[in-house]
């Protein structure tokens, strides 16, 4: 049991990367961007390529495939998604679904639509126990990489100046626009760290989610369900949700496999039902 | 003499901000009620609460002895308690004439009638044709009324509560935001109510409320701090202080 | 004077609920082509359903306000409630299966109305994409009833009315879906110009306000949601009548997404607008299938990016701008002279 519970706390560290981004941009920009997972995806395309044809290293194609996903995040901002802040939620939502349609097309196009994987290092396969629970070698590189990152992130959010400013446009963009901080750019820069983040979670995800073009739609739920129960005004919340989320789905597909899926989307309608701003949000966010 | 409508003990916390205290408030049926206080005392929050868009965390209000603090806001309204807001909340894209058609139609019980074309009974149209002439609104009720200018859209906003035919009217700072030039349409509308129908209106303007009201209740931090005939109040020095902010013991 | 006003009055709100010409030229237009376009059947069966399908999404989207991202759900159960009454014999005359499934599809709305009360729309768009998930995998997960991914298997239809016997090239179908689109159509249009309507759209624009006079805002919002789930399962039906199938992507999500496309498209608010958007959305998408058989998802993605980066309403303006043309022309050609009601809630 002890080694679903890792299974699962692997599997949610995963989401909580993947999805910390979209959690971030919604609750920067109020902005519902469905094609999330599109970058994602894009991140674990770009590690397969260099992993498996151009013979990178697997450790050196994480960090490029964050920084190449956030380049494109960055590209897309400026010239795409600018556009469309102002415009409602349907519209958005809209847009997004029609560049998740896009990019999961161009992929398939591009690189088939069978499933992909990347090449691990032999250092990363198999597993060892420890105290009778089975410690898979690449979960537990997941729940390494994404602690730090997690314990990262927070520590940007509190400690540095670009944290406070973000902290600032978060809660009023308009106030603090009066304070000189250039929100623009703050979203700018952000929204291209989320999207790289979700680069980082394709590439790492890939050999636990599986990589094909329908990646974008198959855990855009995920992601949606990660934000709803967590909120967006922190760090935290998305954080603890992704735990949840993810001990619950291994949980659930383990012990109950014929209702396994069930279990997350259930939770989501409660916790919707009980507290529509999330489990962890301030009672004035949006 | 029987209050129409009373509250008794009425609180509202926000958090740890205390909007509304202990407030037992009592309106006379027929009565020109004025509710005054400086910004923030809670003015907006008492309406609020009296129909049921917020909750109060504790104490009871009653409408004619009822208590209706569990109520739902469209029940009040079904009671005959109706409401202006302070900013306008009209129905952008409705035009004055389906406007106060559809508040006739609910308040006769036809609003959820699916079958029926609107304006296919006459009786209905007859008072939305009074009401509008009433408020000046006859040559704008084809319009769309978010291209009405303000002071027209204000009347509509009067107007829309009328048409309820409440027994009580709660009326928030109905010439706020309005030009000078059409203050005294708004003022001779409120003026011209019916003289059964019970008003409380909050007002800043000072000149309105003593030439309306005939009882004054003064609001400060959510707490009733004085109350009684216009000119008690005005005579009253802790009144005065309150609004020029002078330092006065609570 | 005033009673003259009142004449007025009650002639333009009569005036504005009567059938336009260019609706008369519309639906004459769909009845021409069961007899001019008989080669066309099979896709013009499609259209209807898919437009009554629309119309749905319209009912709750256009008038009511709210956004829904699995509509799918209520289609599916339709879809599914068809081909099982067909198949087990259960109810054999199809249109009276087509209203067992309908209220399958209502049941389902209902129980879910409430979700859709409170929140958000981001919160509404969540709690709609998790129902038909749901759905979906349910579907998927009693393969026995529902044949699972491979899809249920071995449904014949009964002739309708026993007279009318489903043919391979779509006649019959295409007249019946027709039919049906019609009979609906017309019980929507009724209901939207009710008083009942006008609440609705009062809903949407400030729901708020709507409480403050009197309106049972919920009650309300129930009623249509449960009356479009209703219409979304008779779509599905529809479906499943005209091809004998059900699989599991009847529930999907790019069924949804594909929907919101038709409704934007043809605009919302004004009934016509699902219709409308049915037929071009049905075209284009045969057309770019023709090109690119696997990649037309490519395609409709960026159309939907297009609209929204011109925007909606400005779209929305042009097809409004072909619309009044075609007015002007219709009324130059019949010689009238009478000024022409603008329909309420104009495409937004």
């Amino acid at each position: 049991m002890l080694t679903i519970l890792f299974d699962g706390i692997a599997y949610g560290m995963l989401l909580f990367v993947l999805a910390c981004g979209l959690s971030v941009t919604l609750g920067l920009m109020n902005f519902v961007n469905l094609a999330h997972g599109s970058f994602a995806m894009a991140g674990g395309y770009i590690t397969l390529v260099l992993v498996n044809r151009a013979g990178v290293p697997f450790f050196a194609g994480l960090p490029i495939a964050f920084i190449v996903t956030a380049l494109i995040g960055a590209l897309f901002e400026r010239t795409l998604y600018v556009h469309v802040y102002n415009k409602s939620h349907l519209d958005q939502v809209l847009f997004t679904i029609g560049l998740v349609f896009m990019s999961v097309a161009a992929v398939d196009y591009v690189m088939g639509s069978q499933q992909v994987f990347i090449q691990i290092p032999s250092v990363l396969q198999g597993r060892f126990e420890i105290f009778g629970i089975g410690v898979g070698r690449y979960r537990l590189l997941i729940i390494a990489v994404c602690g730090l990152l997690t314990v990262g992130l927070q520590l940007i959010l509190s400690s540095t100046r670009f944290g406070s400013r973000l902290r600032a446009s978060v809660d009023d963009a308009r106030v603090a626009r009066g304070l000189g901080i250039n929100v623009n750019a703050v979203f700018t820069l952000t929204f291209a760290f989320g999207s790289g983040l979700a680069g980082l979670g394709g590439a790492l995800g890939a050999e636990i989610l599986g990589l094909d073009p329908t990646f974008p739609l198959k855990y855009m739920v995920y992601f949606l369900i990660v934000v709803t129960v967590g909120g967006t005004s922190s760090i935290t919340g998305p954080f603890v949700a992704s735990l949840l989320i993810g001990v619950a789905d291994v949980a659930g597909k383990y012990y109950v496999p014929k209702f396994g899926a069930f279990v997350i989307y259930t939770i989501m309608i409660i916790v919707l039902l009980l507290r529509p701003q999330g489990l962890f949000a301030r009672a004035t966010g949006k | 003499m029987a209050a129409v409508l009373e509250t008794v003990g009425l609180e509202k916390h926000f958090g740890g901000l205390t909007a509304v205290a202990g407030l037992s408030l009592k309106i006379e049926k027929g009565a020109r009620h004025a509710l005054i206080g400086p910004n923030g005392a809670g003015k907006t929050t008492v309406i609020n609460l009296l129909t049921g868009v917020l909750r109060p965390s504790s104490g009871r209000i009653l409408l004619e002895g009822e208590d209706i603090t569990s109520l739902e806001s469209y029940r009040r309204v079904r009671r005959g308690l109706a409401r202006t807001f302070q900013i306008n909340q009209l129905f952008l894209d409705l035009t004055p004439l389906e406007t106060i058609g559809l508040a006739i139609s609910e308040r006769m019980g036809l609003g959820a009638q699916w079958w029926r074309v609107v304006g296919s009974n006459p009786v209905v149209v007859e008072e939305i044709v009074e009401i509008l002439a009433r408020f000046h609104l006859t040559d704008a009720m084809y319009e769309r009324t978010g291209n009405l200018p303000y002071g027209k859209q204000r009347l509509l906003e009067i107007a829309l509560a009328i048409a309820c035919r409440p027994r009580v009217l709660l009326l928030d700072e109905p010439a706020a935001g309005v030009p000078d030039d059409e203050r005294h349409e708004i003022l001779a509308t409120v003026a011209a109510l019916p003289a059964d129908a019970t008003v409380l209106l909050i007002e800043h303007d000072m000149d309105i409320v003593f030439s309306f009201a005939d009882r004054i209740s003064v609001l400060v931090n959510g707490a009733l701090f004085v109350d009684g005939p216009p000119e008690e109040v005005a005579r009253d020095p802790r009144v005065k202080a309150v609004y020029l902010g002078e330092s006065l013991d609570a | 004077m005033s009673s003259s006003v009142e004449d007025q009055v009650a002639h333009h709100l009569a005036a504005r609920a009567r059938w336009r010409p260019l609706e008369y030229v519309f639906w004459l237009a769909a009845v021409a082509s069961v007899f001019l376009l008989p080669g066309r059947h099979l896709i013009l069966t499609e259209i209807a359903w898919l437009a009554l399908f629309a119309l749905s999404l319209d009912l709750i989207l256009g008038y009511a306000g709210i956004i829904s991202l699995g509509h799918a759900a209520f289609f599916g159960v339709g879809s599914y409630a068809g081909a099982l009454l067909a198949k087990y014999g259960i109810v054999n005359e199809p249109v009276l299966a087509l209203l067992v499934s309908g209220l399958c599809a209502a049941v389902l709305g209902f129980g879910t109305s409430f979700l859709v009360l409170r929140g958000s729309d981001l919160t509404r768009l969540m709690v709609t994409l998790g129902v038909a998930l749901i759905m979906r995998e349910i579907a998927n997960q009693i393969p026995q009833l529902t044949g699972g991914a491979d899809g249920l298997q071995g449904v014949t239809v009964a002739p309708i009315l026993g007279m009318f016997d489903f043919d391979i090239f779509g006649h019959v179908s295409y007249v019946y879906c027709l039919t049906v689109l019609f009979v609906f159509f017309v019980l929507a249009r009724r209901i939207v110009y009710s008083p009942f309507g006008l609440s609705l759209r009062a809903i949407k624009g400030n729901s708020l306000r709507a409480s403050s006079i009197g309106i049972s805002v919920n009650a309300r919002l129930v009623a249509v949601y449960t009356l479009a789930a209703f219409y979304a399962g008779v779509a599905g039906a529809l479906l499943a009548q005209t091809t004998a199938f059900a699989s599991l992507d009847v529930f999907s999500f790019e069924r949804s997404a594909d929907l919101l496309l038709v409704l934007i498209i043809g605009g919302t608010g004004y009934l016509y607008g699902g219709l409308i958007g049915a037929v071009i959305f049905k075209l284009m998408q045969d057309w770019i299938a023709n090109l690119t058989p696997q990649y037309w998802q490519f395609w409709i993605g960026l159309v939907l990016v297009l609209i929204v980066l011109v925007g909606r309403d400005r779209f929305g303006s042009w097809t409004g701008g072909v619309r009044a043309l075609a007015v002007r022309m219709l009324r130059r050609l019949s010689g009238a002279s009478a000024p022409v009601p603008v329909p309420p809630g104009e495409g937004r």
